[in-house]
């Protein structure tokens, strides 16, 4: 099979047309006929007890059917709130749908509400009385660390996990001890608010006599919300169905389960009606998970040089009031990075989970990766700044050879292909990287109000979740393998069966890209179905750019097992052997004797009619693989951001960026393309513009988004890209993920190019956003030039 | 309260709370869903609609304010099943991605081009200023909108 008529080319989405007219349909579209509408009254403080609920009020209000509080729920949950990444010693908060005694947010539900109608459920919700004690909130991390003020007192502590990934120590204390360099940062990862355009809903049908419950939810994980349903419910897994319809982008917050996903499942089947519940975007921002959220200390020893022997790291991480599904190990999934494309020796990392009244956080995309990133890019600018070279050479001096690849790195994984410097010259030349300099030189001499910064970022990250037995190392409770079943139908049209759950990444596309080409067919006679599970009962979804190397083998792997069948299937009817048959252009033929030949949509006939098949084989063609990855994959590459600052006002202006990306072989480059441009500029808005901002007293100030600024088109540059092509040997594709690479690099690229515009104020750094306030305040304290 | 209007050519006649805003009455009491809400402050720009021809954020105007208005909704924009020139190049631009987004920005696109038939990339990327996306990082839907301007007047 080496032809490849689409695997590799801009084919056009097949996703668009249903999208582009209002024809697909998103959770609050659907329509159940008798539904409910349920609001949640949610906790004005960050940290209570709830004294009393007086819902009376609220229930004689028309349209009400149902006002219930946490403790009036308790009895429904067959346990609390799931984290399925749990770490060894870890304490663990104990959280429930609805809170039954104290809030630990802003945002925390303490009741529900349920009526014939949106809007009077809302107005019903607003007549809920809700007495509370408050209690001291608990805001910023080195204070919750100090346990002054404990947010779960049962746990003693407010420290939910310590972590250590220290192979050598004696060797990182030598490489300190003998630095001629040694460079000391502190870095804060402001929380983020993920902002997928389609805030989450859910709608729960059940159907009571039969005992089936039909869930929709807009998700990333419908297997998931499948399995924790039956578990926490204790309805048989068996008669769940969950579809995740067009879903409006994930970015990881949808990598969830969610209080108001068990609650309208659970209240669906109490009242026998069907449950809905659309979030309001200022609910989103505190109810639905927040992303990073960190102070990072990172230090790097380094030769005279600027040679790096050694890189220490050490995290204080947030983890908001509770720990949600993935909450504790989203920072270890950086844990292995700190070093970044830099083969620097001696390496330790340590993380520190701390428990805050703040909403909890999780996977926010690139989960843990874009955070390693940023450190140690920022921190090797920080070095070449205190070596006296240029940043781009700084980085040449240690990068990690291709001739090192696999390379057995020192937090202990393979990576798998790379060619760091190929990537690094490219993105140079393309971005025009001397002539930058020389204007930057230029502007400086002529003391310019507009300063030019030129931003660096070479970055590495490992996705494609994942082998299995590695998650198992990491007590992860599921499983990273994919699973995927093609069927050739009697008619001779495809169906591809996929057990990833796509929210905007164009699987149904990409996959029948890869089968066509395995099957000769054309992509148009290929239908991919997924998420639902009734349809593809068997799937890990879509998260941590997973959903090509693992999913994609999947759909490869089958196909091939098609072709085998098809191939015993042709040999049989054409009497000859396998071994003389070609296949191409979709039949086989038999070599030496062209006229002899089968079509693939003959043999899908004689295997769907069973009149006559190899003795032994079962009838029906199709096959099933599933592909457990034998290691991650790691797409790397340099991105160039450029910027103007003007030092009268610290107003930032992104004028260029470039990148240059190398995700192995491309299915669909426009694709690549999209997933890069849309990562570029969600790193970029971290950079820039986008903080969630808690007051003292823990209330989210930027709880809309005329608060919290998502940016627009106004705010970017179009963008300039090119890719190398470095095959990754972990899958029969070569292909690596592509979904967080842009948000993974540009976050640093971008603060580079900042601090770089501020070298002659002497700047080191600026918390993010670098907003204009920001930027000027350094200036200012910087002195004149 | 009784209010009247046509979407998408056809006339409506509801009896209606004064409260309800045009967005609701498209979705919840017209059935159009194609016009999606992602925000609550008039921000985001995806409840975007033609207002007798002129883009407006339909969760900003109440469905009473729109009395004797002839509104546009995405499922009225193609014609014969046909894609507008607008649709066509987000699809042949890969200018969509989730498509949560997608309907306000290609009405917000027409409604710009309907102004500024010949636009700048900086006139686009201002012209878009009130629709957000998260997914595609604006390049190729300001693409999108550039070829739709020069298909429109080719």
């Amino acid at each position: 099979m080496s032809t490849t008529q689409f695997v590799g080319t801009r084919v056009l989405r097949r996703e668009d047309a249903p999208l582009l007219t209002g024809e697909g349909r998103f959770v609050d579209d659907l329509v159940a006929a008798g539904e409910l509408h349920m609001t949640l009254v949610r906790s004005p403080h960050a940290h209570a007890r709830i004294r009393s609920i007086d819902s009376s009020a609220a229930c004689a209000m028309p349209g009400v059917v149902a006002v219930l509080t946490g403790a009036d729920l308790l009895g429904e949950w067959g346990g609390p709130m799931p984290c399925a990444f749990a770490i060894p010693g870890m304490h663990a908060s104990t959280h429930y749908p609805v809170a039954p005694e104290t809030v630990h947010y802003v945002g925390d539900p303490v009741a529900v509400v349920l009526a014939e109608s949106a809007y009077a459920s809302k107005d019903a919700a607003d007549a809920v009385v809700v007495e509370y004690d408050p209690l001291p909130p608990v805001i910023d991390l080195e204070d919750a660390l100090s346990d002054r003020v404990l947010v779960h007192p049962e746990l003693g502590t407010n420290t939910s996990h310590v972590w250590e990934l220290n192979p050598n120590p004696e060797a990182v204390e030598r490489a300190f001890a003998s630095a001629a360099h040694v460079v000391k940062e502190r870095y804060v990862q402001q929380r983020l608010l993920p902002s997928a355009m389609e805030p989450r809903g859910v709608l729960a049908v059940p159907q009571p006599h039969g005992g089936e419950l039909t869930f929709y939810s807009a998700t990333q994980v419908p297997h998931f919300v499948q399995i924790f349903l039956a578990l926490l419910l204790g309805i048989p897994q068996q008669k769940i169905r969950v579809i995740a319809p067009k879903v409006g982008g994930g970015f990881g917050c949808k990598l969830e389960i969610y209080a108001e996903e068990l609650l309208c499942a659970a209240l669906a089947r109490k009242l026998a009606r069907p449950v809905r519940w659309t979030e309001e975007r200022s609910e989103a921002a505190s109810a639905t998970i927040q992303g990073r959220g960190q102070i990072q200390d990172i230090e790097l020893a380094a030769d005279a040089d600027g040679r790096i022997t050694g890189v220490r790291v050490h995290l204080l991480a947030d983890m908001g009031g509770y720990l949600m599904l993935l909450t504790p190990q989203i920072p270890l999934l950086g844990a292995f990075l700190y070093h970044g494309t830099y083969d620097t020796g001696a390496y330790a990392f340590s993380c520190t989970g701390v428990y805050t009244t703040k909403t909890p956080t999780d996977a926010y995309r690139g989960a843990g990766r874009p955070e390693a990133t940023y450190a140690i890019e920022r921190a090797v600018d920080a070095l070449a700044r205190k070596v006296g070279v240029d940043p781009a050479e700084l980085r040449r001096r240690n990068f990690i050879k291709p001739e090192q690849f696999p390379y057995q790195s020192p937090g202990g994984l393979l990576f798998d292909s790379g060619e760091y410097e190929a990537a690094l010259d490219k993105a140079l030349a393309l971005a025009g990287y001397s002539a930058l300099r020389a204007e930057q030189q230029d502007r400086r001499t002529r003391k310019d109000t507009v300063q030019l910064g030129i931003g660096l970022s070479s970055y590495v990250e490992m996705c494609g979740l994942a082998p299995s037995r590695v998650l198992a190392s990491l007590n992860y409770v599921a499983g990273g393998w994919e699973s995927s079943t093609v069927r050739v139908m009697p008619t001779g049209k495809v169906q591809v069966v996929s057990g990833t759950s796509p929210h905007g990444q164009g699987h149904e596309t990409s996959w029948s890209m890869i089968v066509a080409d395995k099957l000769g067919v054309s992509p148009d006679d290929v239908e991919v179905l997924h998420s639902d599970t009734a349809i593809a009962p068997n799937g890990l979804d879509t998260y941590g750019s997973r959903s090509l190397p693992v999913g994609g083998t999947a759909v490869y792997l089958a196909t091939e097992k098609v072709v085998a069948k098809a191939r015993a299937i042709a040999a049989h009817q054409l009497e000859a052997a396998e071994e003389d048959l070609i296949y191409e252009g979709g039949a086989f033929s038999v070599r030496g004797s062209p006229t002899s030949t089968m079509a693939l949509g003959a043999i899908a006939f004689e295997a769907f009619s069973a009149h006559n098949l190899p003795d032994g084989m079962e009838p029906l063609l199709e096959a099933t693989s599933t592909w457990d990855p034998p290691n991650f994959v790691f797409p790397f590459g340099t991105h160039i951001a450029v910027v103007e600052v003007d030092t009268d006002t610290g107003d930032v202006t992104l004028r260029s960026y470039t990148a240059v990306d190398d995700c192995g072989n491309q299915v669909n480059p426009l694709i690549v393309e999209g997933q890069i441009h849309g990562g570029i500029v969600q790193g970029a808005a971290q950079a820039l513009f986008e903080e969630a901002v808690y007051d003292a007293d823990g209330n989210l100030v930027t709880a809309t988004f005329a608060d919290y600024l998502v940016p627009s088109a106004a705010e970017f540059p179009s963008f300039a890209l090119d890719h190398t092509v470095t095959p990754s040997p972990t899958n029969p594709m070569g292909v690596k993920g592509i979904g967080e690479a842009g948000t993974i690099a540009s976050t640093p690229a971008v603060m580079n190019a900042v601090v770089d515009a501020l070298a002659p104020w002497n700047v080191r750094d600026i918390d993010m956003p670098a907003s204009p306030w920001r930027v000027w305040k350094a200036i200012q304290a910087g002195g004149a030039r | 309260m009784k209010v009247a209007m046509t979407v998408n050519d056809n006339p409506h006649e509801h009896e209606v709370e004064p409260r309800l805003l045009l967005v609701d009455y498209l979705r919840k009491v017209v059935g159009l869903t194609g016009t999606n809400i992602g925000c609550d402050t008039s921000s985001c720009g995806a409840c975007t609609v033609l207002v007798d021809g002129e883009s407006v954020k339909s969760c900003t105007m109440l469905a009473a304010q729109a009395r004797g208005r002839a509104i546009t909704t995405i499922e009225g924009l193609s014609t014969g099943g046909e894609l507008h020139p607008v649709q066509r190049a987000f699809h042949e631009h890969h200018g969509l991605q989730c498509g949560f987004c997608t309907p306000g920005m290609v009405l917000a696109a027409v409604s710009l081009l309907e102004e500024q038939p010949h636009p700048t990339e900086q006139e686009v990327r201002l012209g878009l200023e009130g629709n957000l996306c998260r997914c595609t990082g604006y390049h190729n839907i300001v693409k999108a909108v550039l070829a739709a301007a020069e298909a429109v007047s080719a």
